[in-house]
C-alpha cells in the first residue's frame, strides 16, 4: 500500500536519497538545509553519511563517490555553493559516473543568511541540470529523477529548495513498500583521458558538456515535470519553484507553464506555451533567470512596475501584480503590521560563552572583524564589540588586511570553533606566513551553534553519533608554526582581560582558544541561579553591559536615571559571569 | 471544506513549531491537504517565531497572506499584537495569557508598550483567553504549556479531540504522552467551560 506521509522538503530529501539507493552524503551546515543531512543520518544503515568541515571538502567528497560508481549526494545553503564551486566547475566537464545530486537552498529574503542569492544563475554557469520542486512530494520525485538524470547524462544534477520549500511540510506519497533501493553500482574504470583534465583532454569535454546541455534542453521539453496547465490564454505565466503556488492562488485562472526542470532551459516548450497565449509573464523568485532567456528567445514579455526579483515572493506581492495587470483585486484589508513595538531580535542565551570575550574586548576598545555563528550577535549593543562580518572564515583575513593597510590600534579576529575548522586554518596560516600581529581568537564551544547544534571535528562525534578524535585548535595553530598560542576559560573575566591584552598589545601573532561550552547543547540552561540583593546594589550599570537576556532592569533610582538590576531567575543560566562584573558583591549564586 | 488558515505566533522555546506540528498532522489524520511553513530564526531562544498552518482540499501557498489569518493563535500577549495585521476580518484569536518582556525593554533600549492591556482589548474584543502556563503548572509540567494552548485551539478547528489525540501519539515519545495528553484536555475544557 502506498505510503503518506507530512514532510518538509528537506526530510523529503533524505527520504528519496534511500529510495534511490544514494550510497554517501557529505555536508556542511547552513539554514535552510541543515535538517537535510540530520535526516539522511536516519538513513545511515543504507547511506554513509557525514558532516563534512566545508561545503568544498563536501563536494570532494560526493564527487569522490560518485567516480567511484556509487550515488552520492551533497547539501548546502545558497552561500555553501559558493564554497562548493570550485570542484563543481571542473566536475561537470568530466560528468558524473555514479549519480551525483546537489541540493542547494537559497534564502530569499535572507531569513537567516548574509545575503540573498539565486542559484539557478550558478547551476546554469556551471553547466549542470536544475530540478525546482515546488513542494515537499516534488522534491521527493524529482531527487529520485535527478540521480536517474545524472547517470544517464553524466551531468551533476541540482535540486534547488528555498526557505519556503526546505521548511514547508506537505504530505507526501512515498509510494509502495518504502526502503532502501538497491542499484546496480557503476563500474569505475580508471580512464585519464576522462578524470585528469589537462588542457589537451578537457578541450573535448568542454565540447561534449555542449552538446549534453543540448540533450538535456530536449530532455527538458519532454520531462512530465515541465507542464502546460491549460487555461485562460488570454494570459500566459512562465513559474518554477514555490513561486508557482502562489501563482496558483492568485492567477488561478490563466495557462501556466510550470518549469521544474528548469536548466538548461527548454526553449522549445517555451516557444510553443507562448504561441499559444496572446501574452507571456514571467513570475520567478529572485533574480529574472527565466524572463532573461524568454525575452533572449524574442518572445515578448509583458512590462509591469512591480517589483518581484528580489527578497521572498508572497501572494501579497503577486495581488499586487494582478492589480496592476488587470486591475480586478484588492489585496485583503489587513492592518498595517505596527512597526512601534518594542522588538524581540536574537540575542546570546543566558550564559553564552561568548559573552564574556566581547564584553573583554568592548572594554578593551579593540577593532574586531567578526565572522558568521552565534558570536556575531556581539556585535549589538550593549556589547558593540564587532566592526565587521563578511562570510565564513573572512574574519582572520580581514584583520590581517587591515594590519596591512596601516590601521592602528588593537585589531583582532573573532571566529567560532566551526568557523575555524571550515575555512580559518588557512587564515592565520597567512597571516604567520606573511608576518602579521594580529590576534585570532577563536571561541571554542565545541559545537556548530547557531545552526542548530551540529558535531565538528572539535566535538569528538560524528554526524551519527560516533565517537571521533578531537581536533585540538591549540595544537593545530602550535602546529602552523605559532608561537603565541594561548587557552583561556571563558568564564573567567579576569584571566580573559589579562590574556587579551596581552596578545593585543603583543607585536607577534597570536592565536587565544577562549573555551566553554555552548550552554544551550551542553544542556546547562538550569545549571544555577543567581541573585541580586537590592540592599547592596547601587545601581551603577556594570552588569547590564554584559547584555546577558536574564539580567533586567529593576527599582529605578536617581530619579528613574540609574537602575538597580534584577535577575530572571527563569532565565538565569548561572553562568557566573555578572558576579564577577559586580564591585559591591550585590550578586550571588543561590542555587 | 474552504482552506482554513491559522497563524501560529510566539517566542522561541515555547514550544510553538511542536503544537503547530501536532495541528499540521491532525488535519493530515483528517484527509486534508496541509502546508505547514515555519520561521525560526536562528539557534538561540528568545526571538520572535511564528509558524504557519494551511488546511483543505487543496492548499497552494505555503504563506498565509496579510488579513487572511481565519485563526491567529498567540504564545503570549506582545506577540498577538506584533502579527495583527495576519488576522482576517472575521478571524478568531486565541491568547495564552502571559508576558515575556523583550530583552530591548528589560535592557532599557526600547521602551515598553504602556497600555498593553487596553490595546489587546480594542485590537481583539472577542479574543479567547488562557492562562496555559497555570494550568500546566497545577498539572506538575510547565513545559506542557504548548498542549494546554493546543488543547484549546482544537476547539476552534473541525477536528475531534479524537484526531488530535492521535496525532500526539504519532509526535510525542511514549513517556511524555500521557501528561501532554492531560494538558491538552485540561486546554479544551479552560474554553469549553
Ligand atoms: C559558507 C557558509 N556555510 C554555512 C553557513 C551557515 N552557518 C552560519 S553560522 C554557522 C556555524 C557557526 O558555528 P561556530 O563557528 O562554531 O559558531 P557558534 O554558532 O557555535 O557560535 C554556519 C554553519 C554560512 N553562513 N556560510
Ligand atoms: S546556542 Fe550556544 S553558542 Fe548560541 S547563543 Fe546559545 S549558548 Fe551561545
Ligand atoms: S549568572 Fe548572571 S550573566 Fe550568567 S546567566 Fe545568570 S544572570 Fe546572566
Amino acid at each position: 500500500m502506498s505510503q503518506k506521509v507530512l514532510l518538509s522538503a528537506n526530510e523529503a530529501v533524505a527520504w528519496a536519497a534511500c529510495k534511490a539507493g544514494c550510497a554517501v552524503a557529505s555536508a556542511y551546515p547552513g539554514t535552510p538545509s541543515t535538517e537535510i543531512l540530520e535526516n539522511v543520518a536516519k538513513f545511515k544503515d543504507t547511506i554513509n553519511c557525514e558532516w563534512a568541515v566545508n561545503e568544498k571538502v563536501a563536494m570532494e567528497v560526493a564527487i569522490g563517490a560518485s567516480i567511484a560508481g556509487a550515488r552520492a549526494l551533497t547539501a548546502m545553503k545558497h552561500v555553501g555553493l559558493n564554497v562548493a564551486m570550485d570542484p563543481l566547475m571542473t566536475y561537470t566537464y568530466v560528468g558524473a559516473n555514479g549519480g551525483l545530486v546537489i541540493i542547494t537552498a537559497d534564502d530569499p529574503g535572507m531569513h537567516s543568511s548574509q545575503n540573498e542569492q539565486d542559484s539557478r544563475v550558478l547551476v546554469k554557469f556551471a553547466r549542470a541540470a536544475l530540478f525546482e520542486p515546488a513542494d515537499s512530494q516534488e522534491t521527493f520525485d524529482m531527487v529520485i529523477a535527478a540521480f536517474e538524470l545524472s547517470e544517464k547524462y553524466q551531468v551533476p544534477a541540482f535540486i534547488r529548495l528555498t526557505t519556503r520549500t526546505s521548511h514547508t511540510s506537505t504530505v507526501v506519497d512515498v509510494g509502495d513498500d518504502f526502503g532502501p533501493g538497491q542499484v546496480e553500482r557503476k563500474p569505475y574504470v580508471k580512464d585519464i583521458r576522462r578524470y585528469i583534465p589537462v588542457p589537451m583532454f578537457a578541450r573535448p569535454q568542454r565540447v561534449r558538456a555542449q552538446e549534453r546541455t543540448e540533450a538535456l534542453r530536449a530532455f527538458g521539453c519532454e520531462t512530465p515535470f515541465n507542464r502546460i496547465e491549460a487555461g485562460d490564454t488570454r494570459l500566459g505565466i512562465i513559474t518554477s519553484g514555490v513561486t508557482y503556488q502562489f501563482v496558483k492562488e492568485v492567477f488561478p485562472e490563466f495557462s501556466v507553464l510550470k518549469l521544474g526542470f528548469a536548466n538548461p532551459f527548454p526553449s522549445d516548450l517555451v516557444k510553443r506555451f507562448a504561441a499559444g497565449v496572446d501574452r507571456v509573464l514571467v513570475i520567478e523568485e529572485l533574480d529574472p533567470f527565466m524572463e532573461e532567456q524568454v525575452r533572449a528567445m524574442g518572445v515578448q514579455v509583458v512590462e509591469h512596475t512591480t517589483e518581484l526579483n528580489m527578497l521572498e515572493m508572497n501572494p501579497v506581492r503577486l495581488m499586487a501584480l494582478r492589480k496592476e495587470l488587470l486591475g480586478d483585486v484588492e489585496a485583503p484589508a489587513a492592518h498595517r503590521a505596527d512597526t512601534g513595538l518594542p522588538t524581540r531580535p536574537p540575542v546570546l542565551c543566558a550564559g553564552c560563552s561568548h559573552r564574556g570575550v566581547f564584553y573583554t574586548l568592548s572594554k578593551l576598545g579593540a577593532t574586531v572583524t567578526g565572522d558568521i555563528g552565534c558570536y556575531t550577535l556581539g556585535a549589538f549593543p550593549p556589547l558593540n564589540a564587532m566592526d565587521t562580518t563578511i562570510c565564513m572564515g573572512a574574519s582572520i583575513g580581514n584583520a590581517f588586511g587591515m594590519e596591512k593597510a596601516g590601521m592602528q590600534g588593537r585589531i583582532c579576529a573573532v571566529l567560532g570553533d566551526s568557523t575555524f575548522f571550515h575555512s580559518g586554518m588557512t587564515g592565520i596560516l597567512n597571516v604567520l606566513y606573511n608576518g602579521g600581529t594580529i590576534t585570532t581568537i577563536v571561541l571554542d564551544n565545541r559545537i556548530t551553534g547557531m545552526t542548530g547544534h551540529q558535531e565538528n571535528p572539535g566535538s569528538g562525534k560524528t554526524l551519527c553519533g560516533e565517537p571521533a578524535p578531537v581536533t585540538d585548535i591549540a595544537e593545530v595553530a602550535k602546529a602552523i608554526g605559532f608561537k603565541r598560542v594561548v587557552k583561556v576559560d571563558a568564564y573567567d573575566l579576569v584571566a580573559l582581560e589579562r590574556v587579551l591584552k596581552e596578545e593585543l598589545d603583543s607585536h607577534e601573532p597570536s592565536v587565544v582558544i577562549a573555551g566553554g561550552p555552548c550552554r544551550l547543547a551542553a544542556k546547562l540552561m538550569n545549571a544555577g541561579t543567581y541573585e541580586v540583593d537590592p540592599a547592596k546594589c547601587k545601581a551603577c550599570g556594570a552588569c547590564f553591559k554584559l547584555g546577558c537576556p536574564a539580567i533586567e532592569r529593576g527599582e529605578a533610582v536617581a530619579d528613574g536615571k540609574r537602575f538597580k538590576s534584577h535577575i530572571d531567575p527563569v532565565q538565569c543560566s548561572g553562568c557566573d559571569l555578572c558576579r564577577q562584573t559586580c564591585k559591591f558583591d550585590a550578586i550571588t549564586k543561590i542555587r | 471544506m474552504k482552506t482554513m488558515n491559522v497563524s501560529l505566533v510566539g517566542v522561541g522555546g515555547q514550544g510553538i513549531l511542536l503544537t503547530s506540528d501536532i495541528l499540521a498532522k491532525t488535519a493530515t489524520l483528517a484527509g486534508l491537504d496541509v502546508k505547514k511553513s515555519e520561521i525560526h530564526g536562528m539557534a538561540q531562544r528568545g526571538g520572535s517565531v511564528i509558524s504557519q498552518v494551511r488546511f483543505g482540499e487543496k492548499v497552494y501557498s505555503p504563506i498565509i497572506a496579510d488579513g487572511m489569518s481565519d485563526l491567529l493563535v498567540s504564545f503570549e500577549r506582545l506577540e498577538a499584537l506584533r502579527w495583527r495585521h495576519l488576522l482576517a476580518p472575521d478571524g478568531k484569536v486565541l491568547i495564552n495569557d502571559m508576558n515575556m518582556t523583550p530583552i530591548t525593554v528589560s535592557s532599557g533600549q526600547q521602551p515598553a508598550v504602556a497600555d498593553l492591556d487596553a490595546r489587546l482589548k480594542a485590537e481583539y474584543p472577542g479574543a479567547l483567553y488562557v492562562d496555559a502556563m497555570a494550568l500546566a503548572q497545577t498539572l506538575g509540567n510547565t513545559r506542557a504549556m504548548n498542549m494546554v494552548l493546543a488543547g484549546a485551539l482544537s476547539t476552534l478547528t473541525p477536528f475531534g479531540a479524537d484526531v488530535w489525540e492521535q496525532a500526539m501519539r504519532e509526535r510525542i515519545p511514549a513517556k511524555l504522552l500521557d501528561m501532554n495528553i492531560k494538558a491538552f484536555e485540561a486546554g479544551r475544557q479552560a474554553v469549553q467551560g
